[in-house]
């Protein structure tokens, strides 16, 4: 009479499933089937797959992150490749993020996060130490898991990078980049209307496609996107990811998710970590349907994660 | 699904218990709702007591006891020599003036120590009036005016009713309120605003003691703090938030600054005594000394502030401005300090309130001295309201007790004020969305 049981019984081995929102379920469940392709077991911690790329444009090779003495990624090796949209994914935890951060260096501000190994961008190291951070962050844009504009009027946010870079010499060079960054994010229709009102305003699926015209305003090369659609409800998630297949066409784009068919849906290739490993990296289509490594078939079948 | 049954169980169980607790739990609010209003009601009823305590006691200080004497601007007394030199105007002696006026009035007082009496009837500061008005007026001399006088402190305090009932009066006070009431009855004694209340500095004479003096060392000395520790403040919790390097000299310099927050203020009177004016031989008395030694109490207080403003501000502002490449100087300016600017000024406003409310430390370094003139710079002796206060409280005059009150006024004015342009700059620069 004291004390309240927990009830939801965890050996329900669907349970997980019933606990995701229907849009982030991986498929229907269904008992699993034999595994054919499976070649490596769940101890095997070397990466599956080519991680090369012939046209690449990000290289990394044994990347290792800590967070003071603990490995949060350990020995990456993965290519970039130009114009392709690449997914990470993963179970949480899985170092997936952190190494996304690494790419423009977004882990400096982070205390005690040390980096070693070799990432560069089109041959030049992005950690020597005469780089400097702000180029790179012009070229390798990024895009948030909470949509984060700026506290100030829609226009401001988009034309905030554009200025501080000294991309335009007049306001009218500016709108102009902000109108066509703004329809590149296909927000133009909505919010040509109201350019002067805060962004913060916007819903949230308004507001994540703001942020994308803000990177894009910059005119990067690469955009990192860190779980875009996570706060997203299943139309917003739907314009996202529809953006995302349109922007391939100029831009390298990375994007960390935890939605399986999302990975499926926008990206070429998909990379599978685990625990801070880089396990499996390839072919979208291949990944998902024949899966070398045991833990990758695991994860998208929705053994676990 | 074996585990639904003692889900059920345990949900109308629960249900129970809620149910039953509920009471328990509504009372707990209710009185701490009580809790909070007790101490809300008990705190506005000792402002009334505080506020109603000074006003009562100290309003009747800004209006002043005058009398109206027919003054003859006798060439004789002002100017024998008919040259109407500034200098002749200024060394004449008014104080003849008025006291031949006063005698005309009671021609009766021929005793000696009575018409000594009669002649402290009207206050000491009404030669300095008349002298005024002939300087600004020549074509006065010659002429018999009426003119409006301020009385004696103790006349004052006779006519407000502040000495007591006449049975309890002293045989000198007896014999003025007699000349009172017949002034009164001639329609000769009106209560004016009292000029001299406003305009002048300290002095030992109440009807003569202003306030003035007080106000603007006030003044001279918070420019001097606002003037220094809100951009020191400010650009040093920027730096040692946003900046600086997270590691043992950091650490050291935060626990140093927490310390100096709580320092008694006197210890910084000392260490400006020593620093300021025996090392840098800075003028001492001076709202110079005065404006740095408040700087050093009030920094800690407005960088502690600063930080935990600059804390609140959410990271994913300054992930959004990195991530599209801005320099971390173009992140804090463009998009943190701005966030962070109303916490800042909150702090701001009461390290200054504070400051301005301080005179331990302004002891030490000799603002407390008797000062006359009305300070005209930094460097001029003065004095401040908190201190005047002090000394006013001090003084044995009945006058002095009025003027305390009076004076805690402006000090609560000169707040409100500073205060409220405080909230004004606050609110415009807050960005609400």
């Amino acid at each position: 009479m004291t004390t309240y049981t927990a009830s939801i019984s965890m050996s329900d081995p669907n349970a997980e499933h019933y606990l995701l929102a229907p849009h982030e379920r991986a498929s229907p469940v269904k008992p699993r089937e034999k595994a054919t392709n499976v070649k490596f077991d769940r101890d095997h911690r070397e990466t599956i797959g080519e991680y090369t790329s012939a046209s690449a444009r990000i290289r990394c090779r044994n990347v290792d992150v800590f967070y003071g003495e603990k490995p949060a990624v350990q020995d990456i090796n993965l290519d970039i490749g130009n114009n392709q949209v690449i997914a990470l994914i993963g179970p949480s935890g899985c170092g997936k993020s952190t190494f996304l951060r690494c790419l423009n260096r977004m882990n400096d501000t982070i205390q005690d996060c040390r980096v070693t190994g070799d990432i560069s961008m089109d041959g030049k190291p992005i950690y020597g130490q005469d780089v400097d951070v702000v180029p790179l962050r012009a070229q390798v844009g990024m895009v948030f898991q909470k949509p984060n504009p700026f506290p100030k009027s829609i226009f401001e946010n988009v034309a905030y990078g554009p200025r501080i870079h000294g991309l335009v010499n007049a306001k009218s060079e500016l709108e102009e980049i902000v109108e066509k960054s703004l329809r590149r994010a296909g927000l133009w229709d909505e919010v040509k209307d109201r350019l002067a009102q805060p962004g913060t305003g916007l819903s949230g699926g308004q507001q994540q496609r703001l942020c994308i015209a803000r990177t894009i305003a910059v005119n990067p090369e690469v955009i990192l996107m860190d779980e875009p659609c996570s706060a997203l409800d299943p139309i917003a998630t739907a314009k996202i990811e529809q953006l995302i297949d349109e922007l391939r066409e100029l831009y390298t784009i990375v994007i960390v998710t935890h939605s399986m068919q999302q990975a499926a849906r926008v990206s070429q290739r998909t990379a599978y970590f685990h625990l801070g490993h880089l396990i499996e990296v390839g072919e979208t289509a291949q990944v998902f349907t024949h899966p070398q490594h045991q833990l990758t078939e695991d994860y998208i079948t929705g053994r676990f994660g | 699904m074996n585990d639904l049954a003692p889900h059920k169980v345990a949900t109308s169980r629960s249900l129970d218990i809620v149910m039953e607790g509920l009471a328990k739990r509504r009372k707990a609010e209710l009185r701490f709702r009580a809790y909070g209003l007790i101490s809300i009601i008990a705190a506005l009823l000792f402002l009334l007591i505080l506020f109603s305590s000074i006003i009562s006691k100290g309003y009747s200080a800004f209006l002043y006891t005058n009398v109206a004497l027919d003054i003859t601007f006798d060439p004789q007394i002002i100017d024998p020599e008919g040259t109407r030199s500034s200098d002749a105007l200024s060394g004449a002696d008014y104080d003849a003036l008025w006291k031949s006026a006063v005698y005309r009035l009671f021609p009766e007082v021929t005793d000696r120590q009575k018409k000594r009496a009669l002649s402290g009837f009207v206050g000491s500061s009404a030669g300095q009036r008349l002298r005024a008005m002939v300087k600004a007026e020549p074509e006065l001399i010659g002429t018999t005016r009426r003119v409006w006088l301020p009385v004696d402190d103790n006349i004052d305090m006779l006519a407000k009713g502040h000495l007591g009932e006449v049975s309890e009066l002293n045989d000198r006070n007896r014999d003025s309120q007699g000349w009172l009431v017949t002034l009164q009855n001639q329609d000769r004694i009106r209560k004016a605003i009292n000029q001299e209340f406003f305009t002048n500095g300290d002095s030992r004479e109440p009807e003569a003691a202003g306030i003035w003096g007080a106000v603007s060392g006030s003044a001279f000395t918070l420019l001097v703090t606002i003037g220094l520790s809100l951009p020191i403040g400010i650009a040093a919790a920027i730096y040692l938030e946003e900046f600086a390097s997270r590691d043992r000299w950091t650490d050291f310099i935060e626990v140093n600054i927490n310390n100096l927050a709580a320092v008694p203020s006197i210890v910084f009177g000392l260490l400006g005594l020593a620093v300021f004016i025996n090392i840098f031989g800075l003028p001492r008395s001076s709202p110079l000394v005065g404006g740095l030694v408040l700087t050093l109490m009030t920094l800690p207080v407005i960088i502690i502030a600063g930080r935990s403003a600059l804390k609140s501000v959410p990271p994913s502002v300054r992930e959004a401005a990195l991530g599209i490449g801005a320099s971390p100087a173009q992140m804090v300016f463009d998009h943190v300090l701005p966030l962070a600017m109303p916490g800042m000024l909150t702090g701001a406003i009461i390290g200054t309130a504070r400051a301005l409310g301080e005179s331990a430390p302004l002891l030490m370094i000799g603002m407390v001295a008797f000062i006359v003139d009305v300070p005209t710079g930094l460097t001029s002796p003065a004095t401040v309201l908190p201190v005047q206060i002090y000394l006013w409280a001090d003084s044995p005059e009945r006058a002095f007790v009025e003027r305390t009150s009076a004076a805690i006024m402006v000090l609560l004015v000169f707040l409100i004020v500073m205060n409220g342009l405080a909230v004004y700059l606050r609110k415009r620069y807050e960005r609400r969305w």
